[in-house]
């Protein structure tokens, strides 16, 4: 019944899909940390470009980011992110690429909800004892934040994991043109369905539940 | 919150602001003319590149609206599907019974852990094999398939929170006046629930609005983003002219509906009729953990 799949480089496919998932999600972390400290930070035009990236590129679909960075960056502009002359690495990065500044924006949204959760009085009792904006942020503010956030930040985690399909509209060999082209080539739509619908439902499930867990384990209780 | 970081700035802090934007705004400056000078070497800046978008209406009338139109018919049929749907499925996860409650909550976490695109990818292929839909329909039958699938479970997730989240003096009021069970739901929790729910469902527009790009890349439906790329090969490779039109009109849209929504949520809030709460988007996100988000 699956004999179908010996033809097919499955096992390579989610592994595509989880590199992009991964290098994706370390990306956008520090990128969207950086975009928190910026939005709020003391230097007003700092906060302003912060504000203003996460609402611009909130609202563009992933679909039109990823698909500009290829035909745009790639093909008009010349930027091969040190990809040389291969089409299959250039692309891929440039997904990454596209991934992280497109999550970046959601991960910026859950880290200042959970800087929202801290008690006001702490930052100003760190303040009283001279420390600066910088000081507050890395010892006082950011650790708890970070644990307030882990359920927010497994939401946009789940999400990403799902939006690496989106790579599929530049050529990148994931899962879900994987799945494309086992469908065109082979008459087995359920079959082939339940099979890549398997592969999310155990790469998506688990990651929120155990992060979820996480999130209860190391939440600050007050 | 932010404003409690750091404190009203004295001289030396002043100076060391005007240092960190300075070397911010240089650093934005020498990224930006790196991208003017890339984009003027490449030809980019050409004025015939950017011209059909701002004299004549053809690229107007013939691309753009079209593909726009398009657009908003399968988010607009996506929605209207969607939230009977949604709201049926949420009903059926608070329901008494066993065997109802489990089934629709099994359907709920399956669709929702599932990309969209997959949905889609299976969409087409199944109306292609099992129905005589005509092969011009069938990405935007695929396109709302995959669209409903997903988003009625997010909007049962929606309704649900915005069940929970009314007092429990609601419903055993309305059982001590002996209504029956559906009579709570429909005349007692469903009104309240809506109203606490419409900023989060706003929201939730804008994702499907967004998610209707992935026909347009994928599975050949004429929506916005593929009417940037035929533009881009009739008015001569102009891809950065026209991927920003097309990224501008996706902002602007989604923009409105995100305002809209926080509107409504502080309207909602500060009107307090209700004694339930009002949802946001991120509410519904965090409402239960180990489920999935809404990008």
């Amino acid at each position: 019944m699956f004999d179908f799949l010996q033809d097919y480089d499955l096992a390579g496919a989610i592994w595509t899909t989880v590199q992009l998932a991964v290098l994706s999600a370390v990306g956008s972390l520090i990128w969207g940390t950086l975009l928190a400290a910026m939005r709020v930070g003391p230097v007003p035009l700092m906060r302003g470009f912060g504000t203003a990236y996460v609402n611009i590129v909130r609202n563009i679909p992933l679909t039109v980011i990823i698909l500009f960075a290829s035909l745009g960056l790639n093909q008009t502009l010349g930027v091969t992110l040190g990809g040389g002359n291969d089409f299959e690495t250039i692309n891929f990065r440039l997904a990454v690429l596209g991934l992280i500044l497109y999550t970046s924006s959601f991960v910026c949204e859950a880290l200042r909800s959970g800087i929202n959760t801290v008690p006001v009085g702490q930052a100003e009792a760190a303040r009283a004892l001279g420390l600066s904006f910088g000081q507050v942020l890395r010892l006082v503010v950011l650790p708890q934040a970070f644990r307030s956030s882990v359920v927010p930040l497994a939401n946009v985690l789940i999400a990403l994991i799902k939006n690496t399909t989106v790579a599929a509209a530049i050529g990148v060999a994931e899962t879900a043109l994987l799945m494309k082209e086992m469908i065109e080539n082979e008459a087995q739509l359920l079959l082939i369905s339940a099979v890549i619908a398997l592969v999310f439902v155990v790469l998506t499930l688990p990651t929120g539940l155990i992060l979820g867990w996480v999130g209860k384990k190391v939440a600050v209780k007050r | 919150m932010s404003s409690v970081l750091y404190d009203a700035q004295g001289p030396r802090a002043k100076r060391r602001n005007v240092l960190f934007t300075v070397v911010f705004v240089v650093a934005v400056a020498a990224l930006l003319w790196w991208v003017f000078s890339t984009l003027d070497d490449k030809g980019q800046l050409e004025w015939a590149l950017w011209k059909p978008f701002f004299t004549g209406t053809e690229a107007w009338s013939t691309y753009i609206w079209p593909g726009l139109q398009n657009t908003l018919k399968a988010a607009a049929l996506a929605v209207v599907i969607a939230l009977p749907l949604g709201a049926a499925l949420g009903i059926a996860r608070l329901s008494d019974h066993k065997w109802v409650r489990v089934p629709a909550a099994i359907v709920v976490e399956f669709f929702r852990s599932i990309p969209v695109l997959v949905l889609m990818i299976f969409g087409l292929a199944l109306f292609a094999e099992y129905t005589n839909v005509s092969s011009d329909d069938r990405p935007l039958y695929a396109v709302v398939t995959g669209l409903v699938l997903y988003n009625a479970s997010v909007l049962a997730e929606i309704v649900r929170s915005g069940i929970l989240a009314l007092p429990k003096g609601q419903a055993e009021g309305a059982m001590a006046i002996g209504l029956r069970k559906g009579q709570v739901m429909r005349l007692i929790l469903l009104p309240q629930a809506v109203t606490a729910m419409l900023p989060a469902i706003v929201s939730q527009l804008v994702v499907i609005l967004k998610d209707t790009a992935l026909g347009g890349a994928i599975l050949t439906f004429p929506e916005l983003l593929a009417s940037a790329n035929t533009m881009s090969g009739y008015y001569g490779a102009n891809v950065i002219a026209s991927y920003t039109v097309v990224a501008v009109i996706y902002i602007a849209l989604n923009f409105a509906l995100t305002t809209f929504a926080s509107w409504l949520e502080r309207r909602l809030r500060r009107a307090k009729k209700s004694t339930g709460a009002v949802l946001s988007a991120d509410d519904v996100e965090t409402a239960d953990a180990g489920t999935v988000g809404k990008l």
